[in-house]
């Protein structure tokens, strides 16, 4: 698994330049389906047909990774950027970066004035080029850039990376293509969506491409078990969380006890998971066409949108068997 | 239609009516009564049979609505209490002239009906407090002034409901540069009925559509009807260029071409579009820029994401003081917007 997960935390794949990643997981999923599309969007859409009367059974994890794109380059060759979904000031400062054509940077902040609040118009990359001309023969302006590949074990179960959200949804549903029988009774489709970061667009085309029974997005969510954090109350390792309702969508009931009982039948443990913010894919399925079932499988993370985001082994294996169990 | 018509014509969102019917008359004398359509919206869709069978798709929008107030109630004194329709500074407000209601023509056993002017008024400096002196009047201090001596008369010539529209002359001045209202946008109006003409390679639907400033309302009807494989908005768009600005902040520039976006608060254009509007922008000798900002949101975003996802690109004029009573525009980078589409059109 850890080698799944590093392969594909390291693909190049900001907010709406995510063809790298659908190139990197269209190979590694080809025998496992029937189907590959992608749709206007970028979303690569896998589908393994099942049995004529079964259901449809969407997945959707995000290959989109939170960046910054060059709005504007100083005479001096330092670049202006803007955020590229919910990138925190804090844990950007003096971050090495990388854009897709392997120009490497630094984000940096200027000196903020008395009475100023540091705000994003206060950052810039250096790049090392020596002035404007330089800067543009490098880059261009709308080029994004993100966190630089650098994943690691922590302790026995853990991994850090960049862009585990939500990669390691991506690796999770990789890897239950690879498990799931030859022939299912339900047809599944597994997306691998775009562009969540911003507002979950790509799963809202692709939905409705796919007209699924059901919905679930596989996503990341928050911790309550590091020093003073209580909500939610999810922690890593203690299983998969099945999610009851965050800020986009309220999981529908019947989805949410099935997926606990899958849990239970695959003997892996689950958590409830409550989140009093934030959103998943689920949250534009749901409201596709004439609606869709919808719930979310999450893997507790810690340092959510940070360089350092991390997840629990045991967690996504727990993920796995459940996802496994459920859709056989 | 000449831009002079178009800019001076008054239509706030969802009270589209004046622009609308010129509009849609000019398309069916272009095209044809069978090919031209008004959707529940009220937006009009003009269709034109493009000359290559294998060609995407096109869907071209500028939309028919400018910002504007619309009355609420009146005091007792006989001034009408007003609120922003579509994004408005309440700073560029007071003491604007105003037009309130609409002019509309006699017939049909109807009678003649002319927009009454009126001001845009607030309490006399004299009586502010220190205090008030220092802060913003927001909207709901604000009244229009339309010489009524009481609310029964104020709100006989202008009942709740009534629009109320910027009253700025088409004024070219300096050197090519265009002072108007409505410029965002009546400029993608102009150039869309410019293109009615144009040879065009793809199916091609031209859009006006409503309501753009409330929410990209009207688009989204209008996509869904459609579903075309390429979107293109033509904009008018923030140019943050006058004043003590940093070079990096200017968001664009007034006369240095039409501005192409990488991204919005609405949509990233997707990259390969974005990279072949470039090469066509280069290729026909279009003036054109890069949109410096990620700022602002349009009609790409909710076309986009319609049905199974539309390709988008958005195409906009540089417009100093936007949204306000008095935009600044480049004639030449309305040209060069024109020009572009018209290129990528035929393409």
């Amino acid at each position: 698994m850890y080698d799944l997960i590093e392969k594909l935390v390291n693909a190049y794949g900001p907010t709406g330049r995510e063809t790298l990643v659908a190139d990197t997981i269209e190979e590694m999923v080809k025998p496992y389906v029937d189907t590959i599309r992608r749709d206007a969007m970028g979303n690569l859409i896998c589908e393994k047909t099942g049995e004529e009367g079964g259901q449809r059974i969407m997945l959707s994890a995000h290959m989109d990774h939170i960046g910054f794109i060059v709005v504007a380059v100083e005479k001096e060759g330092f670049l202006r950027v803007m955020p590229v979904g919910g990138i925190s000031m804090n844990a950007s400062l003096t971050r090495h970066v990388s854009f897709g054509n392997g120009v490497q940077g630094i984000i940096c902040r200027e000196p903020v004035r008395d009475g100023e609040t540091p705000a994003m118009k206060h950052m810039f990359i250096d790049i090392g080029a020596e002035n404007e001309a330089e800067a543009l023969s490098m880059i261009n302006l709308g080029d994004m850039a993100v966190y630089s590949n650098d994943c690691f074990r922590l302790g026995q179960h853990k991994v850090a990376a960049p862009a585990m959200d939500d990669r390691i949804a991506c690796a999770l549903l990789v890897a239950v293509l690879k498990e799931l029988p030859q022939k299912t009774r339900n047809t599944i489709v597994a997306v691998f969506s775009t562009q969540e970061e911003v507002g979950c667009r790509g799963a809202k085309t692709a939905a409705y491409g796919v007209e699924p029974d059901i919905g679930i997005a596989l996503d990341v969510t928050g911790n309550g078990d590091t020093p003073e954090t209580k909500l939610p109350a999810v922690k890593l390792g203690a299983g998969a969380a099945i999610k009851v309702m965050d800020r986009g969508s309220i999981s529908n009931p019947e989805l949410f006890s099935d997926l606990l009982a899958a849990g239970k039948a695959a003997g892996v443990p689950t958590q409830r998971e409550v989140l009093p913010y934030g959103g998943t894919d689920a949250s534009t399925i749901q409201l596709t066409r004439g609606g869709v079932k919808v719930c979310t499988v999450s893997i507790p993370c810690r340092y959510v949108h940070s360089a350092c985001e991390v997840i629990d082994l045991r967690d996504v294996d727990a993920a796995k068997k459940l996802l496994v169990e459920y859709l056989k | 239609m000449e831009l002079k018509q178009l800019c001076e014509m008054q239509g706030i969102s969802g009270r589209e009516e004046p622009v609308r019917m010129a509009i849609y008359h000019e398309c069916v004398e272009k095209l044809g009564e069978e090919n031209v359509t008004i959707d529940k919206m009220g937006n009009v869709i003009a269709h034109k049979a493009g000359k290559n069978p294998d060609a995407p798709h096109v869907m071209l929008t500028a939309h028919m609505d400018e910002v504007g107030l619309m009355v609420i109630n009146a005091t007792d004194d006989g001034l009408l209490r007003v609120r922003a329709i579509g994004g408005i500074d309440p700073r560029v407000l007071v003491s604007k002239r105003v037009r309130v209601g609409y002019d509309v023509p006699g017939k049909d056993g109807k009678e003649e009906k002319k927009a009454i002017s009126g001001v845009i008024g607030a309490m006399a400096i004299h009586q502010q407090s220190a205090a008030d002196r220092k802060n913003v009047l927001p909207i709901d201090q604000l009244f229009v002034d339309i010489g009524a001596k009481d609310k029964d008369e104020a709100l006989r010539y202008a009942p709740a409901g009534t629009p109320v529209t910027f009253d700025t002359p088409y004024t070219p001045f300096g050197d090519g540069l265009l002072l108007c209202k409505a410029a965002d946008d009546r400029v993608g109006c102009y150039n869309m009925l410019r293109l009615l003409d144009a040879e065009v390679s793809g199916d091609t639907d031209f859009v006006f559509t409503c309501q753009e400033e409330v929410g990209c309302r009207g688009a989204a009807g209008a996509a869904f009807r459609l579903m075309p494989d390429i979107a293109i908005a033509l904009e008018g768009t923030t140019a943050n260029d006058a004043g003590d600005m940093p070079e990096v902040s200017k968001v664009c520039k007034v006369g240095q071409g039409v501005a192409i976006s990488f991204m919005d608060n609405a949509s990233i254009a997707q990259p390969e579009m974005f990279a072949e509007m470039m090469n066509v922008a280069k290729a026909c000798g279009a003036a054109h820029q890069v949109k410096m900002s990620v700022s602002g949101g349009n009609e790409g975003g909710v076309m986009q994401r319609t049905g199974m996802g539309v390709r988008t690109c958005v195409l906009s004029v540089p417009c100093r003081y936007i949204h306000s009573p008095s935009t600044v525009c480049a004639l030449s980078d309305v040209e060069a917007q024109y020009q572009l589409a018209k290129a990528y059109l035929e393409k």
